[in-house]
């Protein structure tokens, strides 16, 4: 850089390149900008958070010897079979039709490995993936795209989803490039159509409604199952409280950073609050109900990368962790093997998120049969299986560290903040005061 | 009945129907003898409203309530039979795959939502949302239905022997609706049809399945435009090169 005294090129930070892009792309196109992956701007992450660990006044736990529990139980007082997970980290709902069938069995793969569960999503239950998953969540939508009793009863849980953190309120979205024939048939719907489901669910509008909807899915699964309620971090103190109180087995609390297959740009980036936000809120509400840690379990998602983080969302109160886009990264995605591709299509490895359109190069997010071959399931598995391995392994340290023999016994005692915002959201001191905004 | 312990249980497949009266028996007692039943008849006495009733069902039983029931009766019923001497809460037979459920009073809101198959016959009059996210179900309606009906309907056929209320069939995409009454409007992208001979045809084995009489002739069907199928893109970037490219 010479520095003559003359003025350089000087960015705007309100009009800065990608809004300028996002400017001239939208008088161009007159459509909103639909994408995958989730909020891309900085937000108050759970990185603002850190552990504490032991001092004079702390008995850590020995490192490789001493046990330290992750299991998780969920819905024991009501379910006949309730879910017992190995670990207190699950695989969140993708849909099949967002995700090509060899990405759902690598996802079953990896988890069962593991012993944990994945999740359908909002386009049915595949055999391929009931086949694969020991343990399956089975998504209740508001579109219904492929619910039946047969499914509802091969289901290991069922998971009501009122709403995603990358678009609560919004609805669902398929572009047509995703919906080949077996998606559509799967779905009821014409092939290669634009598909935008249903914001709300079409027999039930409020928690007194959702209390009696849940007494009807238990009654024709015979009170076998577990029964989620999935939110979108909005207000997550009343919606936490609401679902338990139209009887949620468990609350999933997703954060506005969760990813998504396809949703408006706009959505993604503006609508709801952060993970480090919601987890404190909903623990409030289970507190509150006296079910915290007991009857009602916490599953905190939304940017969910590490043992870290799982550990930093257990302090707060989760009892688990979901993750969608870290799994699908696990498995394959923006693999730097593609950069030739992904740069053909406008990307780069490491930042590809047009999960949308269906071209995806490491065969993940596409219906294209000749993409979607490339993934191996039984590879994409095992890195699956790996990767869940050294997230539990991770946070069981971080809790042995802090004391715990137990992952479920983390506590925001054992967190200090690094910015004052994320204290006032987490509700933990500023690191090196007892300040806790607000409080 | 009660069936307690030192009972004979119930035996479904004799002739005669089971009578379960509610005022005894709890829904939950009721639905697990629906369910471990794989044939045979049902008659619920005293449903006083409650919710839940015979859902589930899978297998040829048929159910005979006898009074009015609340929220989704009969849901996701597959291959019974259930009828209900009576009105209906919401969300009647909500994604039914098969068989048939029939009221012979009214239903309230989202009557046969999301269904699949088979047939829902409701021989009153059906409130908002009625077939909305139908799927492949048939529902026949003796009297009216309300506003936002056949919303977002994907497939299978509704028929209204009444009127129907505001944005009928909004955002629909492939199912059929057929009213004989008055439209107090149409949703978006819902515009009347052509009734061709294999509509009217279509029609009149419906009304003949749900035993209703009526002239096919009489209705007028609605569908989909097709217009938001998918999203409108002005590309004028490409409009600009292909003329450069013209010139
Ligand atoms: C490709 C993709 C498809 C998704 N499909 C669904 C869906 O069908 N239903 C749903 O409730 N959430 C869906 N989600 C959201 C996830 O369930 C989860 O909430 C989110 O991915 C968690 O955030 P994370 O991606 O930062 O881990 C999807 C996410 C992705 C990335």
């Amino acid at each position: 850089m010479t520095d003559d005294g003359a003025w350089q090129l000087r960015e705007s930070y309100t009009f800065d390149r990608n809004v300028i892009a996002e400017i001239r792309r939208a008088a161009n196109t007159g459509i909103y900008r639909i994408r995958g992956w989730g909020a891309k701007r900085r937000l108050p992450i759970l990185d603002d958070l850190v552990f504490l660990g032991a001092s004079m006044s702390r008995y850590p736990l020995e490192g490789y010897r001493e046990s330290c529990g992750t299991d998780v139980v969920i819905g024991a007082e009501r379910a006949a079979r309730p879910v017992r997970l190995d670990i207190p980290v699950t695989i969140a709902g993708m849909s099949f039709g967002s995700l090509s069938h060899q990405a759902k069995e690598a996802l079953g793969r990896g988890a069962s490995a593991m012993g944990t569960s994945t999740t359908t999503g909002d386009g049915g239950m595949t055999s391929e993936e009931r086949e694969h998953s020991s343990t399956l969540v089975y998504q209740y939508l508001p579109s219904r795209y492929g619910m039946n009793p047969d499914d509802l009863r091969r289901a290991d849980a069922i998971e009501v989803v009122v709403g995603q953190g990358a678009k609560p309120g919004g609805g669902g979205m398929l572009l047509g490039q995703k919906i080949t024939e077996r998606v559509g048939e799967m779905r009821t719907l014409p092939v290669g159509i634009d598909q935008r489901s249903a914001c709300r669910h079409p027999d039930w509008t409020g928690p007194d409604d959702l209390q009696i909807k849940i007494q009807e899915l238990r009654e024709i699964v015979d009170w076998q199952v577990p029964i989620y309620v999935k939110v979108g971090a909005a207000r997550p103190f009343y919606d936490t409280a609401l679902a338990v109180k139209a009887g949620a087995d468990a609350v999933v609390v997703d954060g506005m950073q969760g990813g998504t297959a396809a949703t408006q740009e706009v959505f993604i980036e503006h609508v709801g609050i952060p993970t480090i936000a919601a987890i404190p809120e909903a623990v409030r509400a289970l507190r509150d109900l006296g079910v915290h840690r007991g009857e009602v379990k916490l599953i905190a998602a939304g940017g969910i990368r590490s043992g870290a983080d799982v550990a930093k969302a257990l302090a707060l109160g989760a009892d688990a962790a979901s993750i969608g886009t870290a799994a699908l990264i696990a498995i394959g995605d923006n693999d730097p093997g593609y950069d030739d591709e992904y740069r053909r299509l406008g990307s780069a490895a490491g930042f590809w998120d047009d999960f949308q359109d269906g071209t995806d190069p490491a065969g993940i997010t596409t219906q294209d049969p000749s993409l979607s071959a490339r993934l191996d399931p039984v590879i994409g598995g095992r890195r699956l299986a790996n990767y869940l391995q050294v997230l539990t392994l991770e946070t069981q340290t971080i809790a042995r560290a802090c004391g715990k023999s137990h992952v479920s016994n983390l506590e925001p005692e054992d967190l200090a903040a690094l910015t004052v915002e994320a204290a006032a959201m987490a509700k933990v001191p500023v690191a090196g005061t007892g300040w806790i905004p607000g409080a | 009945m009660s069936p307690a312990a030192d009972e004979a249980p119930p035996d479904p497949s004799s002739a005669v129907a089971v009578t379960v009266d509610l005022g005894e028996t709890s829904r939950r007692e009721l639905n697990r003898m629906l369910h471990q039943a794989q044939a045979g008849s049902f008659r619920v006495l005293n449903p006083r409203g409650a919710h839940g009733l015979a859902c589930g069902l899978d297998a040829r039983v048929s159910v005979e309530i006898e009074g009015s029931v609340g929220y989704y009766c009969a849901g996701m019923n597959k291959q019974g039979s259930v009828s209900v001497n009576g009105n209906a809460g919401t969300g009647l037979a909500e994604n039914i795959m098969s068989g048939t459920v029939r009221i012979t009073g009214s239903a309230t809101m989202s009557a046969g939502a999301t269904g699949c198959g088979g047939l829902v016959v409701i021989e009153g009059d059906a409130g908002s949302r009625c077939g909305i996210s139908m799927k492949g179900v048939d529902i026949v309606v003796g009297g009216s239905v309300g506003h936002m009906s056949a919303f977002m309907a994907q497939a299978g056929n509704l028929v209204v022997l009444g009127d129907a209320g505001a944005d009928l069939g909004d955002s629909i995409y492939e199912a059929r609706l057929f009213v004989r009454g008055d439209v107090e409007s149409l949703g978006s992208d819902a515009v009347q049809k052509e009734m061709r001979p294999e509509h009217v045809a279509a029609l009149a084995r419906l009304l003949d399945a749900a035993g209703m009489e009526a002239d096919p002739g009489d209705f007028r069907r609605y569908g989909s435009a097709r217009g938001l199928y998918n999203f409108h893109i002005d590309d004028i970037d490409a409009e600009l090169s292909a003329r450069r490219e013209a010139s």
